[in-house]
């Protein structure tokens, strides 16, 4: 991690101002923000810890736990939810025996709701790392999260 | 300055200028509610309950308007009301509302301004929402954070940041779950929190609450018992019980702030492990402590007076040895050193300055001609660069410590940090010159010499107020920063960005502590650090000067007493038979001429049967004194040992007769802070039954020696003090009352010397000292390959026999740690929290590893806290010739794994 984490911070100067697009960097290159990747962001951008970790805390787009390999966001919006997001999320939180928010064990999935995805033709529908799947059930959700799950 | 003046509520105010609609109304009696507000921080104005009406300009909030002349302000309308009473009841929704079991219950700035605005508990019930369950973090000993207790005014945040400089805390999350949080929401305990309280007692609801609070009926007003900084404190007392501390904001020193050991430490006054008999050494016992049984009064000090008689008669006054107490008053010093001189005939008197900054009275007095601080601690804000060396205030002078925090942060003071390791200070320092252990004289004549190099003296004060710059600037001549740079191990480009930082300043003032002092060229050290505040100038003016952070609250004081073996009290020469005289007339004795002993050196006499006897008033050398195998060895040797004590300490527990003392809250007196400021000690409680004062102890111990102390009480004490010591002949009880003084202080109408060296030195000019950089007396080797060096933790204090009888501090900090970096752990095969054996030539002890980058490559460290790990069997006793002040800084060791120890 740590010469992952010097190449980001090489690129910057190491001022206060900073600090956003670097935790942007650390977590697209680490997948989520891990304690000693901001200590050490802290030090650099010579903010206390505890403000870095106000900022992140503060933007919903960070995260602090490791992110599932696949990363499934469930539309919540108001097209999918009438055409039952609610029982599509349901059968995903079984299928994988977690519950939104949260990954698995073995880091082969984490599960998000998010507000909109902005397919609301294609509604219900979720995204699997950037891959829209279109008007779902319960039944090909099943099928598809072992599918996703075959791919690994 | 011209006042400001403006109407609010149509009541006319004079204002200064600057301060804002807020501080003039509350200044002048008119309640405008607020939340965020607090004097001591900048105005944040995030809880929009100030909202008042200024002529023009609308309703803005008050603690964000500055003061102008002719302003008009209402505080109360119909329109500001609406404004307040959503405000408030935004808060008091998100809040618990069981202000019957909440400990700031009446003291509590959310039921004032609930009063004051008008509550509707229908309207309330109505909005509220569903409830925040988040767990309230209660693992600090000395107070709880609730959030949901929390109004999110940040007042904790800013004090955190521009208080105390910690930055512990900052608002986490957003929306409905702001909170006041640690990184990570770590529990306090694992943060980087202090503990200092000071978020505590400015938080104006319960959130962060004192865990058992109660409401003292009185307060006594009184000097903190730690380190040298002399914080005032307010001690609350019911009954006869200290049940809390409070910081005393008329203190130029401490200005209301306490630290940790300041704020929570003083339960050891209460300890139940305090001694309250005195104790006669018995094999057989009898006592709650193996070895002793308990005595009489009469017993104890009939059978001390009768031993120290004996051995006097047999082997003369010489074979007797006292150390005085660098905690105990003046008071108790100077009757010790009397004591000693003419009662026992001898002067065998030392204190603890000894092993600690008697090298500052050495170094010092031979540039500038008298051996303590130039500059008040005020001039810390007062200067443009600030350099420490050899020092971690935050650490060992914590409120110190948070003034330079503050004095960074507030008034762009830049800061320069020589020290092994990086401490909290050395983050914030620019440059950190991470000095090899030992090496200080040539990274401070490597200094000065980039500074004449580059023309940057002060050729104007070098003459007019200085001598021997021609041999001073010939020595350092050969420090060029490139062979500095491979004695002491910095790069030569930061040695010289240092030189010019401090040089270029038009104030640049310089802290010292321990760091230059307990070195083999420990007085050298101080030398190079007065060379070059002289080189540059920067003596006798503002923002300027060389100060030692002295180490115990009353270091500086016992030597003042004269609780040494080569002065007689206020540094007055024994060889003047002037001063021998006036001595010997107002105590009617006979005083010794020859020199007494150094108590370094008395352990060697001891084993030579030279030294038969010792008397120590609150002092642990078994436990804080170098190579302490060889002092446990000489104290276990002596004849007879005597031993005023709190506590059964490690020394104690080697004494012949054990005499249990008040402590500081027990007894009137007077402290000397670091920059010589006498302030008054205050008697807040009475001793534990059967506990006398050491005043008390000493002349009852005079008295059977057949000599009767005149002056009985502290203030009459003072006034001897006054009358034999011409550098305090001004100061007085009656005075003392109103402000502390600062020595010299000549006379009654003398208000005393805050800065040193204005015009001239004691003997007219200083004197630049050419000294030489000389390698320490143990160098790292093959089988030592480690160095040593020993400093403080934040929550213990010297021996620890005060601190580790105060609970919370042994929870925040319940052992001792080795400090080693990375990469020499690595090589060790040394993992964190792992058991290690340290071993030196003298001794090996166990402990477990910290594995950190604080210690530079190749140098471990550790405290000398715990009697368990007893860091001074490894240290050596090698002394600075000068001072005769060991070298504890630098010890080589070697560290490995102990087999078997860190299994499960």
């Amino acid at each position: 991690m740590e010469r992952r984490l010097d190449a980001i911070l090489s690129s910057f100067a190491g001022q206060e101002h900073e600090l956003i697009p670097i935790l942007q960097q650390v977590q697209r290159e680490l997948g989520y923000l891990p304690r000693e990747a901001m200590l050490e962001v802290a030090q650099f951008a010579g903010v206390p810890e505890s403000r870095v970790y106000a900022v992140a805390t503060f933007y919903a787009q960070f995260r602090f736990t490791p992110i599932g390999r696949k990363h499934v966001m469930v539309c919540r919006g108001t097209s999918c939810h009438v055409r039952g997001a609610p029982r599509i999320l349901e059968e995903i939180e079984r299928q994988l025996s977690i519950k939104e928010g949260e990954t698995t064990p073995d880091l082969s999935h984490s599960l998000e709701t998010v507000a909109c995805i902005g397919a609301c033709g294609l509604s219900p529908c979720i995204m699997i790392n950037n891959k829209v799947e279109a008007k779902l059930t319960p039944k090909k959700v099943a099928v598809l999260l072992r599918k996703a799950g075959d791919d690994d | 300055m011209d006042q400001v003046n403006l109407s609010i509520d149509a009541v006319e105010i004079a204002a200064t200028p600057g301060t804002t609609v807020l501080d003039a109304a509350l200044g002048a009696g008119i309640y405008i509610p607020h939340l965020c507000h607090h004097p001591d921080l900048k105005p944040a104005g995030v809880c929009r309950l100030c909202m008042v009406e200024i002529a023009g300009r609308g309703t803005t909030p008050a603690c964000l308007s500055p003061v102008e002349e002719g302003m008009v302000v209402r505080t109360e309308s119909p329109e500001i009301r609406d404004l307040r009473r959503v405000a408030a009841e935004l808060l008091i929704l998100d809040h618990r509302p069981d202000c019957l079991v909440c400990a700031k219950n009446n003291r509590c700035e959310l039921q004032r301004v609930a009063a004051h605005v008008g509550i509707d508990a229908a309207r309330l019930a109505r909005l509220r929402r569903h409830e925040k369950t988040l767990p309230v973090d209660d693992s600090n000993p000395f107070f709880t954070h609730d959030p949901q207790q929390c109004v999110l005014c940040g007042i904790c945040v800013r004090t955190c940041n521009e208080i105390a400089g910690v930055n512990a805390l900052d608002f986490a999350f957003r929306g409905f779950d702001t909170m006041v949080a640690t990184f990570g929401n770590d529990p306090l305990v694992k943060s980087r929190c202090e503990s200092c309280g000071e978020c505590v007692v400015r938080c104006p609801v319960g959130a962060l609450a004192a865990k058992d609070f109660q409401q003292p009926s009185r307060e006594v007003k009184t000097i903190c018992p730690y380190c040298g900084t002399g914080c005032g404190l307010l001690l609350g007392v019911r009954g006869n019980r200290i049940v809390g501390v409070r910081g005393d904001p008329d203190s130029s020193v401490n200005r209301g702030i306490l630290c940790v050991k300041g704020r929570f430490g003083i339960d050891f006054v209460n300890h139940p492990d305090r001694l309250s008999t005195p104790l006669i050494r018995d094999p057989a016992g009898g006592s709650r402590f193996p070895g002793f049984r308990e005595a009489s009064w009469d017993e104890a000090l009939g059978l001390a007076a009768r031993s120290l008689a004996a051995i006097r008669n047999q082997y003369g006054p010489a074979a007797i040895m006292g150390i005085s107490s660098s905690r105990g008053t003046n008071e108790e010093s100077y009757l010790f050193q009397k004591f000693m001189r003419a009662v026992v005939g001898t002067n065998n008197v030392d204190n603890c300055a000894r092993v600690c900054h008697s090298p500052s009275v050495t170094g010092l007095s031979a540039v500038f001609g008298s051996g303590a601080a130039t500059n008040p601690l005020d001039d810390i804000e007062e200067t443009e660069v600030l350099f420490l060396v050899g020092c971690s205030p935050t650490e060992a002078h914590p409120v110190i410590g948070m003034r330079i925090q503050r004095a960074i942060a507030g008034n762009g003071v830049r800061l320069i940090v020589a020290d092994p390791r990086k401490t909290r200070l050395a983050q914030s320092a620019d440059p950190w010159l991470p000095v090899r252990p030992g090496t200080n004289v040539a990274l401070l004549n490597g200094l000065a010499h980039v500074i004449l190099r580059e023309g940057l003296h002060d050729e104007r004060f070098i003459a007019a107020r200085t001598e021997g710059f021609e041999s001073f600037a010939e020595k350092v001549q050969a420090y060029a920063p490139d062979r500095v740079a491979a004695i002491t191990g910095i790069p030569a480009g930061d040695i010289e960005a240092a030189a010019r930082r401090y040089a270029q300043a038009d104030r640049a003032m310089i802290l010292y502590g321990l760091g230059v002092t307990e070195h083999s060229d420990g007085s050298l050290g101080v030398m190079g650090c007065a060379n070059l505040a002289l080189l540059t100038g920067n003596v006798g003016r503002k923002g300027t000067g060389v100060n030692p952070l002295r180490g115990q609250n009353n270091v500086q004081g016992a030597c003042d007493m004269g609780a040494l073996p080569n002065v007689l009290p206020g540094y007055q020469s024994l060889e003047d038979e002037a001063v021998r005289g006036k001595f010997e007339a107002a105590w009617n004795c006979k005083l010794p001429v020859h020199k007494g002993l150094k108590y370094t050196e008395a352990w060697h006499f001891v084993r030579r049967g030279r030294v038969r006897a010792a008397y120590i008033v609150g002092h642990n050398p078994a436990l804080t004194d170098p190579y302490l195998q060889r002092v446990e060895e000489a104290l276990a040797a002596l004849d007879f040992l005597v031993v005023n004590e709190l506590f059964l300490t490690k020394t104690a527990r080697l004494a012949h007769v054990v005499l249990p003392a008040a402590s500081f809250a027990e007894k009137e007196g007077t402290f000397i802070n670091a920059d010589r400021q006498v302030q008054r000690v205050r008697k807040a409680v009475d001793p534990p039954a059967g506990c006398k004062t050491d005043v008390d102890i000493i002349c009852e111990l005079a008295d059977r020696m057949g000599y009767a102390m005149p002056a009985r009480t502290a203030a009459d004490l003072m006034d001897e003090i006054a009358a034999m010591v011409p550098l305090m002949a001004g100061i007085r009880y009656p005075r003392l009352e109103e402000h502390p003084l600062a020595w010299p202080c000549l006379d009654e109408k003398d208000c005393g010397s805050r800065m040193l060296y204005e015009k001239s030195f004691p003997r007219g000019r200083a004197t630049f000292r050419a000294i030489d950089h000389a390698e320490p007396a143990e160098a790292p080797d093959a089988s030592y390959p480690l160095i040593l060096t020993t400093g403080r933790r934040l929550q213990h204090y010297n021996c620890g026999s005060m601190t580790r009888c105060t609970p919370g501090l042994s929870t925040l900090c319940p052992e001792e740690r080795l400090e080693i970096h990375p990469q020499d752990a690595a090589g060790l095969n040394v993992r964190e929290d792992e058991m290690v054996e340290v071993a030196s030539r003298r001794g090996k002890i166990r402990v477990r590893a910290r594995v950190t980058d604080r210690c530079s490559p190749g140098v471990v460290f550790l405290s000398f806290h715990f009697e368990e790990v007893p860091t001074n069997a490894l240290t050596g006793d090698r002394l600075d010739p000068m001072a005769c002040t060991p070298e504890y800084k630098v010890s080589a060791v070697r560290v490995a794994p102990v087999e078997g120890a860190n299994v499960g």
